[in-house]
């Protein structure tokens, strides 16, 4: 009986029209679509995305080459020669990232114990080259300060978990 | 003038890729040029007004049976090189048959003539009203029905020894049964079992 | 077109009907373009998404930027390909796909060549279509595109066989292989199309044209290799099937073949099932819409089940293809055509 029953079922393809009905129900459901160069997505604070090396409110840059970074980088795409400046300070003359290497596990700017480099919320860097992707000091002090009032925003509202 | 060219241009197409058949090396490409001969068939079929035939050509010919040819040849590792090495010592005697062929034919080409009350003694002239899918219908299902279901019968006859030829019931292999797959109910393949804590089940 | 060379001589005569075939091939390929827009809006909505939408409002003219980045890109030629087999392929796929068309009436008296043998003209241009693939998969000289191509044809032949007992079936209800005929005899309001026909024998045949309808429907998915009959071009399997080596204009030409044979398939289940251009009521708001308006919704409602289907069911195994063409199809269609010869002989005799 429960054969005949299934035979019947399937001939009249019952199947597919539970289906089609799921479809057409579906087919006029608002989409949950992000428009994304138009609309975007929220970011959590934590999001680590493009590198970027800070500096104080007076202008000094807050990286003293004490070359942590370099150490934990899991990628080894850090590179850090320092030197002695003019005042005595310690500072980088070469801090490079190879931003193809990189697998943005956030370890330097954990490292870090000036808060200098950081992942800003920064993500849409995309280049036509590979050599657009090796950034040297001055490009990453650059990020710094264009994106310095995300990142600092960022740093105040993760500071209380950590 | 359309009508003469469009017939030398087929017939061309057909003797010349009849050719090409024998001649190609690559076994895949005459096929493709036998199915270019058929379908240049087709089309003198048409221009004799015989347009059901035309069709019955492309659908079964160039539509089926040449599409298992082209997946015989391009399935089999025949080395086509190696069975036409002897090609041209062969080419003297090949060469004469065909030469005979082409005096015989064209012997009886020019000596036919055909009789003016030839169309009116046809034992099934063409009724003038018809098409000719209606005229083939009406006499192979009307005069000739017997020898039609028999020859259907020849063909079912070879249908089922090639079936019965070919076909091999192993043992212990297992074979999908939809049916029963899609007829299976919950309640025959879960069972919930109360399993107590240090004992498991039985 | 013979009529124009008879009413405006031979030269005028050719070029109005080179112009009217070329305004048919314009009009056909500009649907074409919104058709494919529309599978992939149907698609990308039954999964919640949003589908293109960028290029021109709603995405409109996404289809004219495929277009010019296929045409702009570079064709590349495998080594170890046959090349001239290899270009071939794609025109062969591209040149079926709108012969076909010559016979198709889309309103009455708008249709290319009126001939005797519409019905078997098309299922022998739609037996042929399985070429361009063989031979761009073999041509290809690479082992997916070969694979597809073999399940290909083997998937073409075995369903155009259920094709062809459902297209005798109603051949026998229409009496005539003229498809401008088939959808005269389907006038007078819905209940006279073949899929049902109540009016036009005294039995219920509609117990036989319905189910027919429904084979023909998923035997033309299988032919033109659309989802769940996508095997030939299989992607967790083989890619893209016998299209893997193909790129640019190529490619497109093989795309446009194969969407322009679904829509194909389309017209023809609504010249031999849905009436045609026929409106589905005979009276006055009906009439008045002119009917190729009609013919162009009813292939849209077909085109839109093809996208939900294809949205919808999930790709069948080889052999369960295999089985369903010969082992479900094949038998069905040889009893209805049986059934429905008899039917036809005895009312007829009555």
């Amino acid at each position: 009986m429960s054969r005949i029953a299934q035979t019947l079922r399937g001939a009249a393809l019952m199947d597919f029209w539970g289906a089609f009905g799921l479809g057409m129900r579906q087919l006029f459901r608002p989409k949950p679509t992000v428009n994304y160069p138009f609309e975007k997505g929220r970011l959590s604070p934590r999001f680590r995305g493009q590198h970027a090396l800070r500096r104080y409110a007076n202008g000094e840059e807050r990286c003293i080459a004490c070359k942590l970074c370099e150490a934990v980088c899991p990628a080894q795409a850090i590179t850090i020669e320092a030197e002695p400046r003019e005042d005595g300070s310690r500072r980088t003359t070469r801090y490079d990232i190879d931003m193809v290497k990189c697998i943005y596990c956030g370890f330097c700017q954990e490292a870090c114990p000036v808060d200098a480099i950081v992942e800003g919320p920064n993500f849409e860097y995309a280049t036509e080259t590979r050599e657009e992707l090796y950034y040297d000091k001055e490009k990453l002090l650059e990020n710094g300060d264009r994106w310095e009032r995300e990142i600092a925003r960022n740093l105040e509202l993760d500071a209380r978990y950590r | 003038m359309l009508q003469a060219a469009a017939f030398y241009i087929l017939a061309g197409t057909a003797v010349i890729s009849a050719f090409m058949v024998v001649a190609a090396r690559n076994p895949v490409r005459a096929v493709l040029f036998l199915i270019l001969t058929f379908f240049s068939a087709a089309g003198l079929f048409v221009m004799l007004g015989a347009e059901f035939l035309a069709m019955l050509l492309v659908i079964v010919y160039v539509g089926a049976v040449a599409v298992l040819f082209l997946f015989v040849v391009m399935m089999l590792d025949v080395d086509f090189a190696a069975l036409k090495e002897g090609f041209l010592s062969y080419l003297p005697l090949g060469g004469a048959v065909a030469l005979a062929l082409v005096g015989i034919l064209s012997l009886t080409g020019i000596s036919w003539v055909v009789s003016d009350t030839a169309g009116a003694a046809l034992q099934t002239p063409v009724p003038p009203d018809m098409s000719n899918a209606e005229a083939l219908g009406s006499i192979l299902y009307d005069r000739y029905v017997f020898f039609f279901q028999l020859a259907g019968l020849v063909l079912l006859v070879a249908m089922i020894g090639a079936i019965v030829l070919t076909l091999r019931h192993r043992e212990g292999v297992r074979r999908q049964n939809i049916a029963r797959q899609v007829q299976r109910r919950r309640e025959e393949g879960v069972e919930l079992v109360e399993v107590k804590s240090g004992e498991g089940i039985g | 077109m013979n009529d124009f060379v008879t009413e405006f001589g031979p030269v005028w005569g050719t070029a109005l009907a080179v112009g009217q075939i070329l305004a048919f091939m314009v009009v056909l390929l500009l649907s074409l373009a919104f058709l494919l827009l529309m599978d992939r809006k149907v698609w990308a909505a039954v999964q919640m998404r949003k589908g293109p939408n960028v290029v021109g409002a709603f995405g409109l003219l996404q289809s004219f930027a495929d277009f010019l980045k296929f045409v702009l890109k570079e064709i590349v030629i495998p080594a170890g390909a046959d090349r001239p087999l290899f270009i071939l392929a794609p025109l062969i796929t591209f040149t079926l796909a709108f012969i076909a068309w010559a016979v198709i009436p889309v309103a009455p008296g708008w249709v290319i060549s009126d001939i005797n043998v519409g019905i078997l003209f098309l299922f022998a241009i739609s037996s042929l279509g399985v070429y361009g693939i063989i031979i761009g998969g073999w041509a290809s000289n690479s082992k997916y595109p070969f694979l597809g191509a073999l399940r290909s044809a083997a998937q073409m032949v075995s369903y155009e066989v259920s094709i062809g007992f459902v297209i005798v079936t109603i051949l026998l209800m229409a009496g005539t292989m003229n498809l401008s005929e088939i959808v005269m005899a389907q006038g007078g309001g819905f209940w006279n199309w073949h899929v049902l026909s109540f009016d036009l024998l005294p039995w219920p045949v509609f117990a036989i044209t319905i189910p027919m309808f429904v084979i023909f429907f998923i035997s033309a998915l299988a032919e033109t290799n659309r989802p769940p009959f996508d095997l030939p071009e299989a992607e967790s399997e083989l890619v893209a099937g016998y299209q893997v080596e193909y790129s640019s204009t190529p490619y497109l030409l093989f795309m446009i073949g194969e969407y322009l044979n679904i829509v194909l398939m389309c017209s023809l289940m609504t010249v031999l099932f849905l009436g045609g251009w026929h409106a589905p009521f005979d009276v006055a708001p009906f009439t008045w819409i002119p009917p190729v308006f009609w013919f162009a919704l009813k292939v849209l409602f077909l085109f839109f089940m093809f996208a939900m289907v294809k949205a919808l069911v999930p790709r069948y195994r080889y052999d369960q293809l295999m089985r369903l063409g010969w082992k479900i199809f094949l038998p069905t269609s040889l009893v209805a055509v049986a059934v429905m010869g008899a039917v036809v002989v005895y009312s007829n005799a009555s």
